[in-house]
């Protein structure tokens, strides 16, 4: 009788720290989202994934995708990984997947039909490797805005352009009162991206292609790209004197309307809505700089690196389902100003901007980005040569386009 | 000496052995084993993880035809000069400032010391607020009514090289100082009296006798301000990012940019590869003179 | 202000080199042309050292709408410690909104090992350096002295390997190991010298009395360097609190030192950048190496003088 107590207790005191952590597993999750506007999208995330019982452990880790990315591989290489990690899907984390660093979601995947959810089915490419499932894709963000500052062309005198063309002709106008035609903050990637925008709304998304996705040297180098290097001169005129580094100081710049417009994607957008702006009214948004309206389907992904520990395992389907949860889609992404990556959730509170988004998406009206075209090196040149271009009035159009051919040429 | 049963050279100085393994592991390990391993990497076309896949010499003929490669050297050298230069002269001076016995001599040196024990990133922060044209130097003499005043070297491409190194001297220069003042006072009072005495001028004592007196104490500065400028790194990314465009990139971060960043190992190996070649070729020479072979007289 | 900067060498040199001889008696007159130069020109670069420090303080004093309107040389009108208390206790990296105050305790954790075992490690070998040569002993001393130079971004990815590969990658005790190798040229460079500077006789006398390696260490020599022991722990307290690199690199964030808390903090930008409490940030995280110097001033110069001086 004693005996049979005995074991009773024995086995309920043992159970017990088995079921403790299962039922709450710490999974760290690295990612850069550190901005005001992307601290608050990030928070929907920790909050759906604590609901399940688990706790998320935040990871952030300040600077830009660029400083965390070496950080987050370094960790994984060095055999100490973290739960789950943002990337851009994309080749930023093929080889890692290559090397057997990362955990095949393939068996997931199937179990919750994500081929049939995930809208556009293109943002599962980004992710799949050989066949197999590697990442969940949480958003889509395209490059492709032009947000402009309703008070400051109204202080100018001139009605807020339609498009890019008429954007540079107000720009005159802009600088006569005293603003900053373009902002484009100091970092590198803000000038590449901005190249990039103009590639596709000048150019043209065959230009873009042509360039990127073929690599087409002669091209790179001919009259089209000369045409889209010119608008880039114009750009690089009016963005003169930006003293700023982060991009969303100069989006603050927008805001405050100091200057007239900046070229970002689509999470400027979470800033707009931190500062209490309203599209439409307080600033208004150009998709495809008013020229050539299609969606870039970039964006950040989660991955999930190999772990022994089966609890930790767990939680990272239990987060793998969260991050892809209807609910948590929608109160992610109207948070970031990102698109929500199912077509099935109702995005009601959206506000104009995000619906001139997903009017395009539906249309179907999307194209690849450079992160999932260009290797990582590529892109690297890319910034280099660009914030130079943008830092130095002295580089002449026919040598920027004929260092971008030579880039072309080389890139993988 | 230690003529035991073993006449085994390998058991002499058995204990001091021991204990240097810690060093030796760290000289071979690290550093040679370290540096041979990235060499051996510059040689393949590795991308995010290590793979020996060799082509020869292509990442180098890419690192020499890439213009902000050239662009870090060519800065390495300006900044290196220059903070060679005015490190030793500013630091030696201060020092000998100091050294004519004035009152507050505890003050002064805290003063001039005090940057030293803050960070690189610490350092290029504060740079890059003072350095502001709108709210820092130029801003304030602006306000002052010098409309036309301008001081904006973190935003002209052409001189930024120049702001990093006034931040870098204010941080480095006390230390200097500080190596100058111990050597100046191990000078015996009686070569000051003795130059005096042949009516030798204060000038040229110092010049023809007291510094090659302290031979030993600006070879440690060199070391330290060298070591130093092959390593600038953190200043530069806090106070410009290499920034304006690419006009203040460093070797270093060359190195980082592309090891990291571009996710392509192999380039930024070769880049190492060709720092660590003209650290060798500057350093290994003299630091045999200096330090290696028997006791000097 | 900028002149400062510009005309400084010129400046001092003129004086240093004409000033009336060092080493005199003290100077009569208060007021002579020398020491209105001498004290001068000390005063004016003083103040361009301190100028840093003066626009650090005032401005994390200063609220944001204050530092828009632009002076940042002006004294603070209406002095407010809220940056202060926002920086160490609630600035937002992410998530996270506990400042720096999380960072300071992982920073203490980690220096202070680090400090022992690196200085530990190093003086002993300076000791061996200079009073038991071996064969070959030259030759590392030499690789050392050359890694000194070696950029630590070329480093970093053998170490992680080599830090996975004994199970050591991510953990404190991996951290505080590769601030020890690091820490190690400079360091034994001047335990080196200042053991090599010690009189032949103290060691001979104690080696005829039958003293071996480690009794001598410990009886004699370590009695004898305290000055050196200062200046190592000044370096490496300094050295290792400041260090960026490696504790972003080879930590996991709850155990972020400060410093890489600050580059968080610093460049999370919400908005517009708080300038003031960027700076109360910096100010908090200089603190200790700051403190460090200003108790060890003089004891800092003489081992200074002991360790870099004797060649």
């Amino acid at each position: 009788m004693r005996y049979q107590f005995m074991t009773a207790a024995l086995a309920v005191t043992t159970a017990l720290p088995f079921a403790g952590p299962a039922a709450a597993t710490d999974l760290e999750v690295t990612h850069w989202w550190t901005s005001g506007g992307e601290a608050a999208a990030v928070a929907e995330f920790a909050k759906a994934f604590d609901a399940t019982g688990n706790r998320w452990v935040d990871g952030a880790i300040a600077g830009s995708g660029g400083t965390a990315r070496p950080i987050m591989i370094s960790r994984i290489t060095g055999g100490d990984p973290m739960g789950a990690t943002q990337f851009n899907h994309g080749r930023q984390a093929e080889e890692l997947v290559e090397a057997g660093l990362m955990r095949d979601l393939t068996d997931l995947a199937t179990r919750d039909k994500w081929t049939e959810i995930v809208q556009p089915k293109s943002l599962l490419d980004g992710c799949t490797l050989d066949g197999k499932i590697y990442c969940v894709p949480v958003n889509i963000h395209s490059w492709q805005w032009l947000w402009l500052s309703n008070a400051a062309f109204e202080k100018a005198g001139v009605p807020v352009p339609k498009n890019w063309n008429e954007y540079v002709a107000a720009a005159p106008a802009l600088e006569k009162a005293g603003i900053q035609p373009l902002a484009v903050g100091g970092q590198p990637w803000q000038a590449s991206g901005a190249f990039d925008v103009l590639l596709t709304a000048v150019g043209g998304t065959d230009t873009f292609l042509k360039v990127y996705r073929d690599k087409d040297a002669e091209f790179a180098a001919g009259p089209e790209v000369a045409k889209v290097f010119k608008a880039a001169d114009d750009a690089r005129k009016m963005a003169k004197n930006t003293n700023v580094q982060d991009w969303n100081q100069a989006t603050n710049l927008v805001i405050t309307g100091k200057a007239g417009g900046q070229i970002m994607g689509d999470w400027a957008q979470g800033e707009f809505q931190v500062a209490g702006q309203t599209a439409g009214k307080d600033y208004t948004c150009l998709p495809g700089l008013g020229l050539n309206e299609v969606i870039a389907t970039g964006g950040d992904a989660f991955y999930f690196p190999l772990l022994q520990d089966a609890e930790k395992s767990k939680a990272q389907e239990a987060l793998a389902e969260t991050l892809l949860d209807p609910k948590t889609q929608v109160a992610f992404n109207l948070k970031k100003g990102s698109l929500p990556v199912r077509g099935d959730v109702d995005l009601e509170a959206a506000n104009d901007c995000m619906k001139k988004g997903l009017d395009i998406l539906a249309k179907g009206s999307v194209m690849p980005w450079t992160d999932q075209l260009l290797s990582q090196d590529t892109q690297k040149q890319k910034e280099d040569l660009f914030s130079e271009f943008f830092a130095k009035p002295d580089m002449t159009v026919e040598e920027a386009q004929k260092r971008f051919a030579d880039i072309v040429a080389s890139a993988d | 000496m230690s003529k035991s049963e073993r006449p085994n050279q390998l058991f002499r100085n058995l204990n001091a052995k021991v204990a240097s393994i810690p060093m030796v592991l760290t000289a071979l390990v690290i550093f040679v084993g370290g540096s041979a391993w990235t060499v051996l990497y510059s040689f393949t076309n590795s991308k995010l993880l290590p793979r020996l896949n060799f082509v020869g010499l292509d990442q180098y003929y890419r690192l020499w035809s890439t213009p902000r490669w050239l662009i870090s050297i060519e800065n390495l050298l300006v900044y290196g000069v220059l903070s060679l230069v005015f490190s030793l002269v500013i630091g030696f001076m201060l020092a000998a400032l100091l050294d004519q016995k004035i009152r507050f001599e505890d003050t002064f040196r805290t003063i001039f010391l005090y940057p030293f024990a803050l960070s690189f990133i610490v350092t290029g922060l504060v740079w890059q607020w003072l350095l502001n044209p709108e709210f820092g130097i130029q801003g304030v003499v602006r306000g002052l009514g010098w409309e036309s005043f301008n001081f904006d070297p973190l935003y002209n491409s052409s001189i930024v090289i120049y702001g990093i190194t006034i931040a870098a001297l204010w941080q480095g220069t006390g230390l200097i100082m500080c190596l100058m003042l111990a050597g100046l006072r191990g000078i015996d009072e009686d070569i000051w009296k003795a130059a005096r005495v042949d009516g030798i001028p204060m000038w040229k004592t110092y010049l023809f006798i007291i510094i090659p007196m302290m031979r030993p104490v600006f070879v440690t500065a060199l070391v330290i301000i060298a070591a130093g400028i092959v390593k600038v790194y953190d200043l530069v990314v806090a106070q410009t990012s290499g920034g304006p465009g690419i006009a203040s990139e460093v070797p270093a971060k060359y190195v980082y940019d592309y090891m990291f960043f571009a996710q392509n190992l192999g380039q930024g190996f070769a880049a190492s590869t060709m720092m660590l070649l003209s650290v060798l070729i500057v350093i290994v020479p003299w630091a045999y003179l200096e330090f290696g072979g028997r006791k000097r007289v | 202000m900028s002149d400062h900067a510009v005309s400084l060498p010129a400046g001092t040199g003129s004086i240093g080199l004409e000033a009336s001889g060092p080493r005199g008696p003290k100077p009569r007159h208060v007021f002579s042309r020398r020491n209105i130069f001498l004290y001068g020109t000390l005063i004016v670069v003083a103040l361009y050292y301190l100028l840093p420090l003066y626009v650090m303080v005032v401005t994390s004093l200063k609220g944001m709408p204050e530092i828009r309107l632009g002076n940042i040389f002006s004294p603070p009108l209406e002095i407010t410690f809220e940056p202060w208390v926002k920086a160490w206790s609630s600035a937002c990296t992410g998530l996270n909104c506990d400042g720096l105050s999380r960072g300071f305790w992982n920073s203490v954790r980690i220096t202070v090992p680090s400090v022992i075992l690196s200085i530990a490690i190093a003086s002993v070998n300076g000791y061996a350096l200079a009073n038991w040569r071996f064969k070959g002993a030259d030759t590392f001393f030499v690789i050392l002295i050359v890694g000194a130079f070696i950029p630590y971004q070329v480093m970093i990815y053998p170490i992680v390997i080599i830090l996975r590969e004994i199970g050591l990658y991510g953990s404190l005790s991996g951290l505080v190991i590769v601030h020890s190798i690091f820490g190690m040229p400079i360091l034994t460079l001047l335990f080196r010298n200042y053991f090599s500077s010690m009189p032949e006789e103290l060691f001979r006398a104690a080696r005829v009395d039958g003293a071996g390696f480690w009794g001598i260490y410990f009886r004699i020599m370590l009695p004898m360097s305290l000055p050196i022991f200062v200046v190592a722990i000044i370096i490496q307290v300094t050295g290792i609190w400041n260090d960026f690199l490696f504790g972003v690199v080879y930590t996991r964030p709850d155990t972020y030192p400060m410093t890489v808390q600050l580059n968080n903090i610093v460049n999370s930008v919400q908005g517009v950048k708080e300038y003031n409490v960027n700076m109360a940030a910096t100010i908090l995280t200089g603190l200790v190496p700051l403190v460090v110097y200003f108790i060890s001033g003089k004891l800092f110069v003489r081992g200074i003088a002991a360790g870099a001086v004797k060649g």
